[in-house]
């Protein structure tokens, strides 16, 4: 770090994605809560469990693997080889990831990506409650978490990506690059495990499994906006000058940016954030008809709707993608599982997949024609590069490998729970010794106060 | 042509003000949001109106009983 501006813009910025990361941390908190609060009681550690055991393994493997991916991936293998020059900072090996006093940010920056990456495999996990095995969902989980939706981010989520170079995709608050994708794995994976038993009568009416706790689902989902704050600060660069981003950018005015390195300000989503959200919350009473979860739920998917142009957008736009948004992807979600008999347990693919895909290719028409980077001679913004960014991240990016790989594990028999275990409750089969221990020790709390 | 009037990222930001899409747009958006905010009360109000209309005719005296032991 040469001079003291230069040291205080890197201390900045280090304790700056820092505090990210910890807020971020409160989505998993409220994942948890979430996926707990709408499973039923026979099921509730397996559940936490299931997600809880995400956090180390996507950890890891973030660690050893898919932060070399994000940096060597941009081109790769359409446009380009392997970018060593950049990914070789980013092995596991490399003296930069690791306590290094000349570099303050890898560490940070790696960890916000990784806090996303816990995000993903989250959003799949919530979908198959009550009826995968945990063995097969944390296959998925590293799948997700640490190689698919981090090929996505290199493609469409980089400065350097292809898919912003030539398609002029924009995502600036990922409603593809987490949530589409997300959504498009866990919707190849619920198609081949199938809906968990008593989800569909005989004559293929679904059937609503109601969450056992909704106070805990409330709260829950509470978090997980809160922790989306700290997402939304997490995908800019906080403070930047234009000679550092080395584009077409003039003047010596410094500015927060985009992960493309594009101008936006913090100010500027702090309004959408809010307006999205909000959209997203009153479409959702309305449609659903003042059903609290799909209210609630409906102001994740606001947000997640209006994210992808959240950067550029106007507060009532922002406001209106939320709310369109909502409503199409409320109605596809029941369209879907009433013609195709799925079984997403919280909505996952719709608030996340369906969300994701329909806020892309909005933003295509609201910035049509807009630069998608400070560097020159990529592609503008349109709606048919947002449409095949759409199709890239949902489908072939989630939708495939999520489908692919569950194809594989019902073949050799590990992806579904045994039906008996099924109807018992996994907490039995799979943590009997805590459900022994509990009737022990209650049992012997009855002899001893028989005896007095 | 972009609907937010920048072609590139080739500007002085010290000269750059709004870059939100259809600038000169605004009076209009915000009539737009106005009708979606009152429309929301009016759907609400009316929905509310006709739940509780139902719901008044729908407890016989056990059935209120039970509510009041449910607290």
């Amino acid at each position: 770090m040469d001079g003291n501006l230069n040291a205080l813009t890197t201390i900045f910025t280090e304790f700056y994605y820092w505090v990210t990361v910890v807020f971020m941390f409160l989505i998993h908190v409220g994942f948890c809560m979430y996926e707990v609060g709408a499973s039923r009681r026979r099921n509730h550690m397996h559940t936490l469990m299931k997600n809880v055991m995400i956090i180390p393994l996507v950890t890891i493997t973030f660690f050893f693997f898919g932060w070399w991916i994000y940096w060597a991936f941009p081109s790769f293998p359409f446009f380009g080889g392997l970018n060593h020059e950049m990914a070789n900072a980013n092995l596991p090996w490399a003296e930069t990831m690791g306590t290094n006093l000349s570099d303050h940010i890898t560490g940070v920056f790696w960890a916000a990506f990784l806090l996303f990456s816990w995000t993903a495999a989250s959003i799949v996990s919530g979908a198959v409650i009550e009826r995968i095995r945990s063995s097969a969902l944390w296959i998925h989980a590293v799948l997700i978490g640490s190689v698919f939706w981090i090929i996505d981010a290199a493609w469409g989520w980089h400065y350097a990506g292809w898919m912003v170079k030539y398609l002029g995709y924009h995502d600036a608050y990922a409603s593809g690059v987490i949530h589409a994708i997300a959504g498009g794995y866990a919707l190849g994976v619920i198609m081949v495990l199938g809906p968990r038993i008593g989800k569909f009568a005989s004559d293929g009416t679904p059937r609503d499994i109601p969450p056992h706790n909704p106070w805990l689902l409330t709260i829950g989902i509470f978090l997980i906006y809160t922790g989306f704050w700290g997402f939304y600060a997490a995908c800019n660069v906080p403070i930047i000058a234009p000679e550092v981003i080395g584009g077409e950018i003039v003047g010596t005015t410094w500015t927060a940016t985009n992960i493309y390195l594009a101008p936006t300000t913090l100010s500027a989503i702090t309004f959408n954030f809010l307006m999205s959200l909000s959209g997203g919350l009153m479409a959702a009473y309305v449609v659903s008809k003042g059903d609290a979860f799909w209210t609630f739920s409906g102001g994740l998917a606001g947000i997640i709707t209006a994210s992808a142009g959240n950067d550029l957008y106007h507060p009532i736009q922002a406001m209106l993608v939320g709310a369109v948004g909502v409503v199409i992807v409320y109605k596809l979600h029941y369209w879907v599982e009433r013609r195709f008999k799925l079984d997403d347990a919280v909505g996952a693919v719709a608030v996340h997949g369906y969300s994701g895909v329909v806020g892309l290719i909005i933003a295509g028409f609201l910035l049509w024609g807009q630069p998608s980077s400070p560097f020159e001679g990529y592609a503008t913004i349109s709606p048919l590069g947002q449409t095949a960014g759409a199709v890239i991240m949902f489908f072939v990016l989630g939708f495939l490998p999520g489908w692919a790989v569950s194809k594989v594990q019902s073949a050799m028999g590990v992806l579904r729970i045994p039906e008996e275990v099924e109807l018992q409750g996994l907490d039995y089969a799979e943590h009997h010794a805590y459900e022994d221990a509990k009737a022990d020790i209650i049992a012997a709390d009855k002899a001893y106060l028989a005896q007095k | 042509m972009s609907t937010n009037g920048l072609e590139s990222w080739a500007v002085d930001l010290a000269e750059v003000g709004a870059v939100y899409p259809f600038q000169g747009w605004e009076v209009a958006m915000t009539i737009l949001g106005v009708i979606f905010w009152i429309g929301w009360h009016r759907i609400q109000y009316v929905r509310e109106n006709e739940h509780l209309e139902k719901a008044k005719h729908i407890g016989d005296r056990e059935k209120v009983a039970a509510s009041l032991e449910r607290y």
